[in-house]
């Protein structure tokens, strides 16, 4: 395609209301913007005033699709704040309604969403005429991760469990067993799953991305660790803001981060998995490398198989939670509220999410600063089209414009969570 | 069936945060007999094939909070045979209707940088409150179970079959022990509408009203019973105030507690 223009009006297989708007001139790309006009709902603003109890059932309701990640930074922020630890069992728990959100989160967008993009079909239902085996498999898979959300957290979606200190109840470690079944054959299907995934076709296509992601002393990161990437970052949470800014763009709701002196970056599971594969359970390092994925994946379109190892992972993890799990005395630490200033960051399915709170001495909310992951990453996405656009600049113009949903579908994006994350200065009450 | 057209199902979105749509893609066991029986003809997180309206039946998840939104919805509904809405943004606003009770001018010019950049109503409304609404189906989010009744009943021509009455009884019918009676804490559960199946208590949680009021709750009464437990002014405030603090009966009460704390 030498001229023209590609409009996609609504993107499909995201979560959330975008577009994609692209001009050609010339056969050199003049104008590339991802559109999000999914509307704002301030959560930021509306949390004011509320009780550091209700964040964690507030921010779950920002994305529908990763409510326990909301959560986790929520408590995470709060604990912070207080001065609280949270260790032992009720810190594995955690892990574990995490384990289920990503299994959850990453076979619907694998085998749902992203999958059809590779074979050719317009969604998993088409697809499934062709490939029942294998949507089937990604269904069940995805439903043994809803399993682990609805056990330890209620329900799948908004679960109710979670709170600051821990949870409202803990499972006895006979009410854990069921899972045990179920997450063997799911750690068997998610294998298979990354071997499938590792045999689709991909463009050739690499970007030299900085990657930032948690880092762990010595666990593939869920809820803590240290903000690293391949570049030399390595810093605290509590320097996320001296390190990363926000912007706001006229054709977007949502912000564009980068970081300081330094531009655009990537968070998600190829950051994820590429600064931390050696903290990737055994099993799936092995099945990573037997699929020829090296230990750090450079090709967004190749993230498919990424979330497949994680998913991997995942059901290993929780495997091994359930199995060392003791149920403790208390399901929660006792909270003091105080005044001051909490953060938290931890790692959602899509990447790092940042959650910062200042609070008054009852623990009411006065300020609340909330980074999802797609945010961060909406400046790379657009990196990204441009590039692979300008590489592929020959293709007719219906298969450009497929291509390009492809790019934007490589990350999975959470279009819901990247809006309404606009910099709330200080309360003026 | 042979040659009979396969009535066709629409999903569309609004303000919201795509769980309510997400609980007809948990529906694992039953999705892949109801692709069978419906032409899933508009459903954009799941599907980029799109197909021409008119819809039998639309499931309008999200509120209204835009003005592009506001023609959207019209249009919507001139497709739709069948309108139904699902979830507490849809019914009721959301949680984003917490805007209402503010003053939004200096609302969004506290929170952007660029007020300029954005597009949005001063509040957040229900579908109903802008169309004829066939059915509205309670929650955040909506139980999966109660969306496949209502997507059943319509397509064969009947009204669905989802209690009205409170969680009190979801409790009563799982055995659950009052919160509220035998712990003393809190419980929203008398004035909400029926349908999560009761999962707070067994939680040993207080409700949080997620399900929106029921038919003729007593609000009053309930908060009298919050205060003599030791909530606060406050507490109560923020409890009517959740995702469905727009529904009327939520919005009369904390309007209420409001006034006394000011």
């Amino acid at each position: 395609m030498h001229d023209g223009t590609i409009k996609v009006k609504g993107l499909a297989r995201v979560e959330g209301e975008g577009g994609l708007y692209l001009k050609i001139k010339g056969g050199t790309v003049v104008d590339l913007r991802l559109e999000i006009f999914e509307p704002p709902r301030f959560f930021e603003a509306l949390l004011r005033g509320r009780s550091f109890s209700e964040a964690p059932d507030i921010t779950a309701r920002i994305c529908g699709i990763c409510p326990v990640a909301y959560q986790m930074s929520a408590v995470h922020a709060m604990e912070d704040a207080f001065g609280i630890e949270v260790d032992g069992p009720l810190r594995a728990l955690r892990r574990l309604i995490y384990c289920g959100e990503w299994i959850a989160s990453h076979s619907l967008h694998v085998v749902m969403l992203h999958a059809p993009d590779f074979l050719g079909y317009p969604d998993g239902f088409k697809m499934a005429k062709d490939h029942p085996g294998i949507v089937e498999r990604g269904w069940q898979l995805k439903e043994a991760g809803n399993e682990i959300i609805a056990l330890l957290g209620g329900r799948a979606i908004h679960p109710i469990n979670v709170r600051v200190g821990g949870f409202y109840k803990v499972p006895t470690k006979r009410e854990l067993a069921p899972l045990v079944e179920r997450l063997k054959w799911a750690r068997e299907a998610a294998l298979e799953l990354v071997r499938w995934t590792a045999a689709l076709p991909y463009p050739e296509f690499e970007q030299d991305y900085e990657f930032v992601s948690l880092r762990h002393p010595f666990e593939y990161p869920f809820n803590e660790g240290r903000l690293v990437s391949n570049r030399g970052l390595t810093i605290s949470v509590r320097d996320y803001e001296n390190q990363f800014v926000e912007e706001q763009v006229p054709h977007s709701h949502a912000m564009h981060s980068r970081l300081i002196g330094r531009g655009a970056y990537l968070v998600g599971p190829m950051a994820r998995y590429s600064l931390n594969f050696d903290r990737l359970s055994p099993l799936a390092q092995d099945a990573a490398r037997t699929a020829g994925l090296s230990p750090v994946c450079r090709n967004p379109f190749r993230s498919i198989v990424v979330r497949s190892v994680e998913i991997l992972h995942a059901c290993d993890e929780a495997l091994r939670i359930i199995a060392d799990y003791e149920m403790p005395e208390q399901p929660a630490v006792p909270v003091r509220p105080r005044a001051g200033m909490g953060q938290g960051c931890t790692e959602a399915p899509r990447g790092m999410l940042y959650h910062r709170y200042r609070l008054d001495d009852e623990g009411l909310i006065r300020e609340a600063k909330i980074v999802p992951p797609t945010s961060q990453n909406q400046t790379m996405i657009e990196d990204d089209l441009r590039r692979f656009v300008q590489a592929n600049i020959g293709l007719p113009k219906d298969e450009l414009g497929l291509r390009c949903e492809q790019t934007i579908r490589n990350y999975d994006p959470c279009i819901s969570c990247a809006t309404h994350f606009l910099r709330l200065h200080y309360d003026r009450e | 069936m042979g040659k009979r057209r396969k009535p066709k199902l629409a999903v569309w979105k609004f303000a919201s945060c795509d769980g309510c749509q997400l609980s007809l893609l948990n529906c694992v066991d039953e999705l892949p007999a109801l692709a069978e029986r419906v032409e899933i003809a508009h459903f954009l997180e799941a599907s980029s094939a799109v197909m021409k309206g008119p819809y039998d039946l639309s499931l309008v998840e999200g509120s209204i909070t835009t003005p592009r939104d506001l023609e959207r919805i019209l249009q919507v509904r001139r497709v739709s045979k069948f309108l139904v809405t699902i979830g507490a943004c849809a019914t009721a606003g959301g949680i984003q209707a917490l805007r209402n009770f503010k003053d939004v001018k200096e609302f969004v010019s506290i929170v952007y940088a660029r007020p300029d950049y954005i597009e949005t109503l001063e509040t957040s409304t229900p579908i109903a409150d802008h169309v004829p609404v066939d059915f509205e189906l309670h929650g955040c989010p909506i139980d999966k179970r109660q969306l496949l009744e209502v997507i059943g009943a319509f397509l064969i021509g009947r009204r669905p079959n989802v209690p009205s009455h409170s969680v009190c009884i979801e409790c009563k019918l799982k055995g659950t022990v009052c919160v509220m009676v035998a712990h003393g804490t809190p419980c929203l559960g008398p004035v909400t509408h029926a349908g999560c199946g009761a999962i707070c208590p067994s939680y040993h949680r207080g409700c949080y009203g997620c399900f929106g009021p029921k038919e003729t709750p007593n609000t009053a009464s309930l908060s009298r019973e919050w205060s003599r437990l030791g909530a606060s002014e406050q507490e109560i405030l923020n409890v009517f105030r959740g995702v469905n603090a727009n529904a009327e009966a939520f919005r009369k009460e904390s309007d209420l507690h409001a006034r006394r704390n000011d």
